[in-house]
Order: structure tokens, then sequence, then C-alpha cells
């Protein structure tokens, strides 16, 4: 099995609503595929975008995950690194990210279940699910604007984007 | 998310009177059902408004999902280059499941437009820049799918329904005429 890296930072062990900016983003280690993991502290140095969505398949999931995807370059010119969090298991995400051609990681919160959603306030005990929660952290690791979405409504991405904009340039950047 | 205001741009695609009391923006993606579905409600609308009614019609290919939803909105653009936008954006609603280029050419022909010129515009990615620019501002805008639509410059949330939509539009055409 794979081993999980405790959670560290200066967050709440459980928060109540939705970690917000200025806290330090808990470090988590999940399953990226079947024999991957990622650990959110190895991007360090790049501003990381957290999207919690409820579940594979979902037809609002679906659309929001197709509109990040279509947005990856622009995200990547403030290299930005995206990356996908739900309840579902590694064959579920791998299965879905093969059918939608989605070009970016989707980590299994499966085991324990919703352990990182609700390190980061957004876990929905009633449903078992995450919220439609969306993070940007920052080069350090320092969460910098974070939006909870009705759970049908497809957030978007200017958010996202404008929290990006926002963020101070890196040194030594290229642009 | 916030409310924001939908500026008519001068490279927009527009029908209807410059003085209609309401504006409808639609974002569409000519491979998308939905789309396709909600094509002859728009026009509906459309004829039931008349003068009424201005609207817009801006591009949001999502690529990843559609393989030739970039194509056909750049063939639109150039069917628009040549005054022929709004007979392509029929064209290519009516025939959804047949968007190869080989098919775009033949398309752009049938509205009058040369197809050689056509075929090497879509090859050079002429109007590539103008689709994601269209594009971009959908995402600005708080577009999150397709089609989307907004009234006045208001995002409309609702499902598409030819009723709901006309009322919706008759309520924003009346709340700007007595303003």
């Amino acid at each position: 099995m794979i081993a999980r890296t405790p959670l560290t930072g200066n967050a709440d062990p459980s928060p109540t609503g939705p970690l917000g900016p200025g806290t330090v983003a808990p470090d988590f280690s999940l399953p990226s595929g079947p024999n991957s993991t990622l650990q959110l502290s190895t991007l360090r140095g790049r501003p990381v975008i957290l999207v919690f969505y409820p579940a594979d398949w979902s037809p609002v999931c679906g659309d929001e995950l197709a509109l990040f995807n279509e947005l990856l370059d622009e995200f990547r010119r403030y290299d930005a690194e995206l990356l996908g969090i739900s309840v579902d298991g590694i064959w579920c995400h791998q299965a879905y990210r093969d059918a939608r051609h989605l070009a970016f990681p989707l980590l299994a919160d499966f085991e324990p279940k919703g352990a990182v959603a609700r390190a980061y306030g957004v876990y929905r005990d009633q449903d078992g699910t995450a919220e439609r929660a969306l993070f940007v952290l920052d080069t350090g690791g320092v969460i910098r604007w974070s939006y909870v979405s009705p759970v049908g409504v497809n957030p978007g991405a200017d958010g996202i984007l404008s929290a990006l904009e926002a963020l101070p340039a890196p040194t030594g950047a290229s642009q | 998310m916030r409310e924001r205001v939908i500026e008519i741009r001068p490279d927009d695609h527009v029908s209807g009177s410059p003085n209609a009391p309401v504006t409808l923006v639609e974002y569409g993606d000519y491979e998308c059902p939905h789309c396709g579905a909600a094509f002859p409600i728009v026009e509906n609308i459309r004829r039931r408004l008349g003068d009424r009614l201005q609207f817009v019609y801006r591009h949001f290919p999502l690529t990843q999902s559609h393989p030739h939803a970039e194509h056909a909105a750049e063939i639109a653009e150039a069917a628009g280059e040549r005054g022929a936008f709004w007979a392509m954006h029929e064209t290519l609603f009516a025939n959804q499941s047949a968007l190869d280029d080989v098919s775009l050419v033949a398309y752009a022909q049938s509205v009058g437009v040369d197809p050689q010129w056509a075929a090497e515009a879509l090859a050079a990615g002429t109007f590539a820049p103008r689709v994601r620019e269209q594009f971009m501002s959908g995402v600005r805008n708080g577009v999150n799918g397709t089609p989307t639509f907004f009234i006045n410059g208001r995002r409309f949330d609702y499902s598409l329904n030819e009723r709901v939509l006309l009322a919706t539009l008759e309520d924003a055409a009346l709340a700007n005429s007595s303003s």
C-alpha cells in the first residue's frame, strides 16, 4: 500500500469551513495513478490550483474539468500546476481521464476517504464527497484564494485566473 | 460570481437592431450537442422578438472534447470575413455530425465563399487568434460551459427552455424600455 504522508501545516486539523487566504496549504500525498503518487510539497516553487469536485462522470464536474483542461496553456503562463481531487479511486480516475482526454492529474482522496478534503474544510459529510471547491496556492504553498461553488454550479475559471494574476511575479521569471 | 457588463465589440457577429432594448449574447461550440439543441430555440426567439432583440454569437470551442469545434469556429470567422457569417452559422448547426475539414470547405463554397481561400485559411490558422480571443473573453466573463447565454450582460443560469428564455428576454426588454 502507499504510505500516506502526515498532514502538516498550521491549519486546523478539522476546519469547519474552507481554508482561506493566508493559510499554509496542508501537505498531502495521494495516488495519481496505479503506480504513482503525488506529494503537494514537491510542487513548491510553482503556483498550484487545487480543484476539489464531487465525482467523476457527473455532468457538472465534466463541464468544469473540460473547461479547465482547455485552459491548461493559460495556467502554464503562470507556471501553475492544476490538480483535480475527488473521492473516486484510481481506476475510476484513469477511465475518466482517458475518456475525456484530461491532460492534468486526478488524485484519489479515496483511503481514508475524503481525508484531504476534510483537511481543507471542503468535505460534505451528508454526501460523502468533496465540495466543488477551488484553491490557488502561491509558490510557497500558502493559500491565496479559495472558493466554494454550489455543488450544481460550475464555477468557471475566471476566479482562478484573477487569483493567478494577483500572485506576486516569481523572481527570475522569463516573462 | 460578480456581475458583468458585456460590451459589444466591433468584430462581433451581431444580428438585429443596435437600438434593441435587449441583447442576447451566446457563447457556443458548433460541435456541442447542447448548442445544437439551442439553435432552433434561439432562431424562434429571434423571429418572435424581431427588432426588439440584438443577438450576438461568440465562439467557445471546447477542443479537447470536440475535435472539430475549433476549425468549425474558424470557418465561420472566415465566412464572416466574406459577409456570410450567419449563413455559415446556420449550416454548421444543421450539420453537426459532419464537421471534418473537407465538409467545412464544402460548406464555405455552399455559402458563396471561395473554397480554396477558406481551406488555406483553415490550414494557416488565420482566424485562430480571433476564435481564441472570443474564447478567453468568455472565460473572463464567467462562461462555464456551452452554450452560455447573457441577457443584457447578466448570465442566464437556467436550463435552456424556449418559454423561460423568451419570458426572461421580454422582462429584460421591458425593464430596459421603462428605465
